[in-house]
């Protein structure tokens, strides 16, 4: 929403205040105001003159020099100018020697403006310069009578025809305004228009507010002779009126309402359009007129579209309508879509006699939906979305039927049809001072709070605040408690801390877990990644993952913003390689990335109730380390996490995307806790990515249902006695695990082995032969109580090694 | 006597002379060792009258620890000579890097809420989490915005079905919170929201935000307004002004939003405000009374205020980044600046 200055000093004429304190104040009061352009802040020493006599340059074919009259009194300067169209006798915009323009004439405006200075001109002196609309900031849209290749010829025009030479140019072109620019909330129905933003600010600066008089217009006609109208669909239209005018002259409208409509953006076309768009503007009602004499039957009939109806609208476009739709019709046919636009088939033209205004107010859901499934987003579409007043609707047509009056564009036929069958009536809303005080924190006594009220055109009266209808918004106490306090000044309300009793902050248990997680990764040199919660169903092929991957089995999002954001992800991998591809394409080195984010898991498909939504850690790293770096930190992170026994790695991991030899799931007490990889090649090449890429996935969810049964943790006396230690070299099948011989080694170590620590692995074929690998731990044994003899010790020892060699194993020699 | 007197000088003389340790030991060994001497001298005492002994034997005494002491002097200098030049030796290059393993980083975001979660738990706020896939009666219909309201529309909402969708703002956790039925409330609810956005310098659709929720007996607004000054004030710093500007929100009346003054320029206007001098940092009001009474709150008991901040706002504001698109590219150069 736009408003000039000028326009709402019509409604407010005492308001006396600069833009900025203007736009602060509105601000203040609840119109948001987002910022605010002076037309005139780059002009200056702009007046009328006029052109005495036009004589050749000497040595410039296209330059002419021209003796500017610059007053009354017959001053006179000499300008050189390119300008074709200029002629003696013209008027003209004449920028003084020091002056200011906005910009040039071919390229529009410039930062900060331009400064005139008298020079020279091929050799001939020039005090000035005639401006055309452009170097005074404007254009031809805006100033249709300004001329398009050239200086702006004042005189052409009738109303600037006796302007007073020397007078301001600015003034007469009444670009001494301001337009401000709003941001109305959607509640503020009223506001969208003139009139209303009027009444929020003659309240904000206490001012008096005098909207329109609206006369009674017609002649002894009865339009009930010209039109008839039915509404078959009254859910949909709770007021239609129509009046009619005949003998309709089309011109230009009168400078000020050219002016009024430039100011806020509008471009004047001519009368009948500028007093529709003018009282859209004032009154926040959309209008519309139709060529009476291509109505059918002399009848509007207001009903639904049928379906598969087809219609051209008056920008010429064909649609295909449904029955949801509203349209106007005529005793035979459509002849516009309800609220958005008309059909070119009864547009109004330069030969129209007769035409037929509307003024209606429409249903806005569904004015919103025909738009949204036409494609179509009209200015009278925005307005009747919001949901209009009905009892505006007649003052909108009585406003405009007295514009044409007062313009001379018609003679207005007496009477208006007026179909409105349930009459919209104000409402009584609750008022209690105290109440409002004890809402607000506030003290505010309630004749303050009353005259804040009645500002608003709200009465007060025996505990109630009558709400008339152009304020739908206000319903309850609360609403009232607002506008109150809009007036008062929401800083002037007082800054406390809420007085009840005490209560406890933390973070919630998964939170907690979260934070555990992130700082972990970040102690072992993670940096922490965030990517989005959808993604493309192409990284499941990337991924390399099955058709019948219940991975694949993912919520689709009904409207996404393409195919690449389209699936609601069941793991983060996706995102982390993408991560870590921008990583390696910018040729960072070492990177490890982790990334906390929800995985979505629908229970079914389609959904018919929430998914279940896992928490998941997901690191990605490649560059230094291998896959048992990322092993050791997977480890790190489950044992910070709190679940502080061993976990166990099995590669019966069947993730596709991974390394078919070099993955891991890991379990905790039989628990699918984890699983740490390499990435497959091929899914890497998917990605774009030329080095080994190692990826880990804790499923925190997981771990914090297993924490529900884990012990606390329990301190155990510092050992007593010296420990006996003994190293053990072995040689095996390659085929055979680590896991698989330390969990031999544990079995038989009995309870005094207390540590199995793996400190070789050996592969020679010259020295252990084609398939054979060596491992070599160190084992440790203690006793709490005693010191442990070597008989004790070997006996262990014995038992360990007939343990290993039952699976194969022998010792190295 | 004379005789003693020339071997301490002669001693004194070659100990000066000396030029390292071992030729110390050398001196030590021919004064003072077993066949030095001034053992010499003491065994030629036997030659000597009985009662002259004891004063010739105090003479070799003094004499042996005149030398001795010299010869320790002599030592420790030689000794502090080598550690010097030991020590002279072993000077390293201390501007090489450490060789601790790098830390990694947190996400700007993850650093903002950390501090935003530390401040709103200070003051008794629970944190907790909710639903990102949502019915539509908690992400609209339980907050006041009724199926076809205009409102949204605004929110550009990614739908799953038409009962199911992507939550477009974390107020949603406010009903859940508030369907506990555990009353006072004191509540922030940080966490991932959706909005049908085309990614750019200043959007993004998925983003975050912190919702904070304060439903007891007598909250005011101006409980409010006091609240969220403070929480200004902490993440901000003590000199931070706010403002609060009348604004709408469908499940809050009175609504605001809240602007704090530019922590860059402290308000006098730079690039980060627009020359604002102010920076719009959130939404805010008093829970409207028909959101109570949805989730079986009595309003006429029960008030309350609900504000939301979007999260990512802070972390550009805070760290002055410039794009968006930053936060979500995860190139460590940019995450480990943080």
């Amino acid at each position: 929403m736009n408003t000039s200055f000028s326009w709402i000093k019509d409604y407010v004429p005492e308001l006396n205040v600069t833009a900025q304190e203007y736009m602060d104040a509105m601000t203040l009061s609840g119109t948001k105001c987002e910022g605010y352009k002076a037309f005139d802040a780059n002009l200056d020493k702009i007046i009328v003159g006029k052109i005495n006599k036009i004589e050749k340059h000497p040595d410039a074919d296209k330059l002419v020099v021209c003796q500017v009259q610059i007053d009354e009194e017959g001053t006179e300067v000499q300008i050189v100018t390119g300008a074709p169209n200029v002629k003696e006798q013209d008027k003209v915009p004449v920028v003084l020697d020091g002056g200011r323009v906005d910009g040039t004439h071919a390229e529009g405006a410039k930062e900060g403006g331009i400064k005139i200075k008298k020079g020279k001109l091929r050799g001939v002196e020039s005090f000035g310069m005639m401006c055309s609309i452009e170097e005074l900031g404007s254009d031809t849209n805006m100033y249709p009578d300004a001329s398009s290749d050239g200086i702006y010829i004042l005189s052409d025009n009738p109303e600037f025809k006796d302007a007073l030479i020397g007078s301001d140019a600015i003034e007469l072109l009444g670009l001494h305004d301001v337009s401000f620019e709003y941001e109305v909330t959607s509640n503020r129905v009223d506001c969208f228009a003139m009139t209303g933003i009027a009444r929020e600010v003659a309240a904000t600066f206490d001012l008096e507010l005098k909207l329109p008089e609206v006369k009674e217009t017609g002649n002894d006609e009865d339009v009930n002779d010209y039109i008839s109208v039915e509404v078959k669909d009254q859910d949909l239209c709770p007021r239609y009126t129509a009046r009619v005018v005949k003998d309709i002259k089309i011109a230009p409208s009168p400078q000020w309402m050219q002016r009024r409509l430039a100011s806020v953006g509008i471009r004047p076309i001519n009368n009948l359009v500028d007093i529709t768009n003018f009282v859209m503007e004032e009154y926040g009602q959309p209008m519309h007129a139709y060529d009476l004499d291509t109505i059918a039957d002399r009848k509007i009939v207001v009903k639904r579209a049928e379906n598969g109806e087809k219609f051209v609208t008056l920008d010429g476009i064909e649609h295909d309508l449904d029955d949801s739709m509203l349209m106007i019709c005529d005793g035979e046919k459509s002849i516009g879509i309800a609220g958005i636009m008309g059909g070119e088939n009864s547009m109004i033209t330069d030969n129209v006699k007769t035409m037929l205004f509307e003024a209606a107010t429409f249903d806005g859901t569904n004015i919103r939906r025909t738009g949204k499934k036409l494609g179509m987003r009209t200015d009278a579409q925005a307005k009747f979305e919001k949901g209009l007043d009905p009892n505006n609707a007649i003052e909108a047509m009585n406003r405009a039927c007295q514009l044409i009056e007062e313009l001379g564009a018609g003679t207005v036929v007496g009477g208006v049809s007026d179909f409105y069958p349930v009459k919209k009536e104000g409402i009584d809303v609750e008022f209690n001072a105290d109440k409002i005080n004890a809402l607000l924190g506030t003290d505010i006594p309630e004749e303050q709070q009353i005259k804040y009220l009645e500002k608003l055109d709200l009465v007060v009266k025996d505990g109630k605040v009558h709400v008339p209808t152009f304020r739908q918004d206000l319903l309850r106490l609360c609403d009232i408690a607002e506008e109150v306090a809009r007036f008062y000044g929401y800083d002037k309300i007082p800054m406390t801390l809420p007085k009840g009793a005490a209560t406890a902050g933390g973070l919630s248990e998964n939170m907690i877990l979260e934070q555990i997680a992130a700082d972990t990764c970040v102690s072992y040199g993670f940096c922490e990644a965030m990517t989005f919660s959808f993604e493309s169903p192409k990284v499941y092929d990337k991924l390399m993952l099955k058709s019948d991957d219940p991975m694949r089995e993912s919520i689709r999002i009904s409207n996404p913003l393409g195919e690449d954001y389209s699936v609601m992800r069941r793991s983060a991998v996706g995102g982390m390689l993408t991560s870590l591809a921008t990583n390696i394409n910018r040729r960072n080195k070492d990177v490890r990335l982790f990334e906390l984010a929800n995985v979505y898991i629908p229970h079914a498909l389609p959904l018919t109730e929430r998914p279940e939504e896992r928490m998941q850690l997901t690191m990605g790293m490649y560059g230094e380390g291998d896959f048992y770096t990322l092993k050791g930190v997977t480890d790190e992170v489950i044992k910070a996490l709190g679940l502080k026994g061993k976990c166990v790695y099995n590669n019966d991991c069947t993730l596709d995307y991974l390394h078919p030899g070099r993955k891991a799931n890991v379990y905790y007490k039989d628990e699918f806790v984890a699983y740490v990889g390499e990435v497959h090649p091929m899914v890497l090449k998917n990605f774009e990515i030329d080095e080994r890429v190692y990826i880990a996935m804790v499923d925190i969810t997981a771990v914090q249902k297993l924490l529900e049964t884990e012990d606390t943790i329990r301190y155990e006396g510092i050992p007593k006695f010296p420990a006996s230690t003994r190293d053990i070299s072995m040689v095996m099948n390659k085929t055979i695990t680590a896991g698989e011989v330390e969990q031999i080694i544990i079995k038989n170590g009995g309870k005094n082995l207390v540590n199995v620590e793996l400190f070789d692995v050996f592969e020679s074929e010259k020295v252990l032969g084609a398939g054979f690998k060596s491992l070599a731990y160190n084992l440790k044994f203690m006793a709490s109580d005693r010191t442990l003899t070597d008989e004790e010790v070997n006996a262990s020892m014995d038992k360990i090694l007939k343990g290993i060699e039952q699976i194969g194993v022998t010792l190295r020699k | 006597m004379n005789n003693l007197d020339n071997i301490i000088k002669g001693a004194i003389e070659s100990i000066k002379n000396s030029k390292d340790v071992n030729s110390l030991n050398d001196i030590k060994v021919k004064y003072l060792g077993k066949k030095g001497e001034l053992t010499s001298v003491l065994k030629s005492m036997k030659d000597l009258p009985a009662e002259e002994r004891p004063k010739v034997g105090q003479l070799v005494n003094e004499a042996r620890k005149q030398i001795q002491i010299t010869l320790d002097e002599k030592k420790q200098s030689f000794e502090n000579a080598m550690m010097e030049a030991k020590l002279e030796s072993e000077t390293i290059d201390v501007t090489l890097p450490g060789k601790a393993l790098k830390q990694g980083h947190l996400h700007p975001n993850t650093s903002t809420l950390r501090e935003v979660e530390n401040i709103f738990i200070g003051m008794g706020y629970k944190v907790v989490g909710g639903p990102e896939v949502e019915y539509d009666y908690y992400n609209f219909e339980a907050l006041n915005i009724p199926a076809d309201h205009p409102a949204k529309d605004e929110q550009d909402t990614f739908y799953i079905t038409k009962d199911i969708l992507l939550r477009t703002q974390t107020s949603s956790v406010q009903v859940h919170e508030m369907e506990k039925g555990k009353l006072p409330i004191r509540m922030i609810s940080p966490g991932r929201v959706f909005r049908s956005d085309e990614v750019d310098a200043t959007h993004s659709p998925t983003f975050h935000q912190i919702e904070g929720l304060v439903i007891d007996k007598g909250i005011t607004f101006a409980d409010l307004k006091g609240t969220l000054q403070e929480f200004a004030k902490r993440l901000f710093g003590e000199e931070t002004k706010v403002k609060f500007r009348p604004h709408h929100f469908q499940f809050t009346e009175p609504s605001a939003e809240m602007d704090v003054s530019c922590f860059k320029c402290k308000g006098k206007g730079c690039r980060f405000c627009k020359g604002e001098g102010w920076i719009e940092i959130l939404g805010c009001g008093v829970v409207h009374p028909h959101v109570l009474e949805m989730s079986g709150i009595d309003p006429d008991v029960y008030t309350g205020f609900a504000f939301g901040v979007g999260l990512e706002r802070i972390s550009l504001f805070k760290y002055e980044i410039d794009d968006m698109r930053l936060l979500y590219e995860n190139d460590t150069r940019f995450l480990k600046q943080f």
